[in-house]
């Protein structure tokens, strides 16, 4: 296992830090993209917090890690991330979706520092990915680039594309990861347009297919460690995760792909998510070595 | 009288339009090694094969998938390479225009695309793959440069330009060959500057692409018959040249365009926004693809069929005069 205990419990810490904060900014802004949001922290705060290379002091270092979340509608999770690194002042998170505010729902990578592209039109992300890996190879450089899809998005035809180009351009230094909720606006994923059988899918295409548990941080933290090492195919990590986790109301209900928080459903929401991290705090007391 | 300008080449010659992209690229790489080129499995019609040939670490066809191609050049763009993303016009303003509108426009990339097949030049294909509509769809997009080059030489010249020219920057090219227009590379070309080619003072002729040539022939149709018409190339459509436009006004009084393209947004709709903005009283017609799909056909006759042939644009300034 790549994880210590202390080290599961920094990053719980810092993920149970964030998704108050996701639903404190969802408050704030009127509304959001709450679901996906809540669904994608624990992998971004494995990301940015204990698996690339980045430092927020040199956002813009040629050799730094970039990480493309081409679910752009998850722009609150990536303000609020990048609040905590320093990117954004967070007092500026009271700011969101207000008119000239530079943070709105998909966020403007000319306009906040350390974001690596500006998304929201779905399955760009895949091709602007390959597209710096490309350039990493090209110019010799070791950084990886991560690309956070969302599983609704793989309706989307280019994913395809991009997943073709990348197994046959051999960008093992693309890592792509799933959120894989199963829920999308229309409804379940498996309702609106089938996935499934989505890791065949992907190994079809080229792709080593790890699929994980995209809250549990230990298999997140081992199953990037294993596509960094990748040689031959690229891998993708299917996450399976939850859309609202952590908060009771939302948990795997496609309608909270989008919401707004009155005042009971954040302190229901506080008190789920305050909840839901003391049953994470056990599980590494418990089973953290 | 008309007065051809001293770079115009007078005798009749053909050269392969995209050749001179390609050929211009390849002298390019050879001092920028941050140029890429990139195909979608049309790297021999572009032309970029020949850059492929030449520097095959900095080449990459992705097949049929267009999209995906833009998409690579902003991810390549925002590493610092200068990615020049090739296909047909009509696929790369349509078929992948989200991924140029959001991912090379909205985020200010440096990246070059050039749409080959242009207008109605594959003729026979027919409409699916006729570019009608490119000048309107790419025109309308913020951060974007639009060229429209006259000839092989200016499409060379064109390329060069696009490498120091920062941001989006579109060059639609013309399949086949074009004739000729110019003797040499030193008429100034310079982005967003029409070139006058011919002098006139009842007159002007506005136009661009394939219809340079066709307006040269009709302001010789109406020399003969004692009508002096101005002749300019608008090689650039974006950003228009609006000096050269409201000089065209003042001293001629009369405008036509004319473009392979629909009425409908392209050149000519770039010009009237011009002459209104600045309530210009002119005689004004705007000629090209009359808002249909064209027919299929050799691509001389569809010109003819449009009315942007040189007859064609020759009759128009007699109608307005």
């Amino acid at each position: 296992m790549t994880l210590t205990k202390q080290e599961w419990k920094t990053l719980e810490d810092k993920a149970h830090s964030l998704r108050k904060l996701i639903l404190d900014t969802t408050r704030c802004a009127g509304g959001g993209h709450i679901g996906g949001c809540l669904s994608i922290i624990d992998i971004m705060t494995a990301l940015y917090y204990k698996e690339m290379h980045f430092d927020p002091k040199k956002y813009d270092d040629p050799d730094r890690d970039r990480c493309i979340v081409s679910k752009g509608h998850a722009g609150i999770a990536t303000a609020c991330l990048f609040s905590d690194l320093g990117l954004i002042d967070p007092a500026e998170l009271k700011s969101y979706n207000k008119t000239g505010s530079r943070l709105n729902v998909h966020l403007d990578s000319k306009k906040i520092p350390g974001l690596d592209a500006s998304t929201g039109s779905l399955g760009h992300g895949s091709a602007m990915a390959l597209g710096m890996a490309l350039a990493a190879k090209m110019s010799n450089r070791s950084y990886k680039t991560y690309v956070l899809l969302g599983d609704g998005e793989c309706d989307e035809g280019s994913v395809w594309e991009s997943a073709m180009a990348t197994a046959h351009f051999k960008a093992t230094n693309l890592i792509t990861i799933v959120d894989r909720n199963y829920n999308m606006i229309d409804g379940k994923t498996e309702d609106v347009m089938s996935l499934e059988p989505f890791a065949d899918k992907w190994a079809a295409f080229g792709f080593d297919v790890k699929v994980i548990d995209g809250h549990d941080f230990r298999q997140i933290c081992d199953a990037i460690e294993y596509a960094k090492l990748a040689q031959d195919k690229p891998v993708v990590i299917i996450a399976n995760t939850v859309k609202g986790n952590g908060i009771s109301y939302m948990a795997g209900n496609y309608k909270w792909h989008h919401g707004s928080i009155d005042e009971e459903k954040y302190t229901i929401g506080m008190n789920d998510l305050e909840k839901y991290h003391q049953e994470k705090l056990a599980l590494i007391e418990k089973e953290g070595k | 009288m008309t007065h051809f300008a001293d770079f115009v080449q007078r005798e009749q010659i053909k050269a392969p339009t995209i050749e001179g992209f390609g050929k211009e690229l390849c002298v390019l790489g050879e001092t920028n090694d941050k140029i890429v080129g990139l195909a979608a499995d049309l790297a021999g019609s572009t032309k970029v094969n020949l850059f492929g040939a030449k520097f095959p670490d900095r080449y990459f066809n992705v097949g049929i998938a267009e999209q995906n191609m833009f998409g690579i050049a902003a991810g390549l763009a925002k590493c610092g390479y200068i990615p020049f993303a090739t296909t047909f016009s009509v696929f790369a303003s349509l078929r992948a225009l989200d991924q140029i509108h959001t991912d090379i426009c909205y985020q200010n990339l440096n990246v070059k695309i050039v749409g080959t097949h242009g207008g109605t030049s594959f003729g026979t294909g027919g409409s699916t793959h006729h570019a009608i509509e490119d000048f309107a769809v790419i025109r309308s997009l913020a951060n974007m440069t639009l060229i429209c080059p006259a000839d092989m030489q200016e499409t060379a010249l064109a390329t060069r330009a696009a490498v120091n020219h920062y941001g989006p920057y579109y060059i639609r090219l013309n399949r086949g060959t074009n004739p000729v227009i110019y003797n040499t590379d030193d008429y100034g070309f310079a982005v967003g500057k029409a070139v006058k080619l011919a002098e006139g003072k009842d007159a002007t002729i506005i136009a661009c692409g394939s219809c340079v040539y066709q307006a040269l022939k009709a302001s010789e149709i109406l020399e003969k018959e004692g009508i002096s018409v101005c002749v300019l190339n608008m090689h650039t459509i974006k950003p228009i040249d609006k000096d050269a436009i409201l000089s065209a006004i003042k001293d001629t009084g009369v405008i036509v365009t004319a473009e392979d393209h629909t009425v409908i947004g392209g050149l000519g709709s770039a010009v009237a926004d011009v002459i209104a903005e600045n309530g210009a009283g002119v005689k004004f017609k705007k000629l090209g693809i009359q808002d249909v799909f064209s027919p299929m056909g050799a691509p001389d006759d569809l010109l003819a069929i449009h009315g942007i042939n040189d007859k064609g644009i020759a009759e128009a300034v007699k109608k307005l005069l």
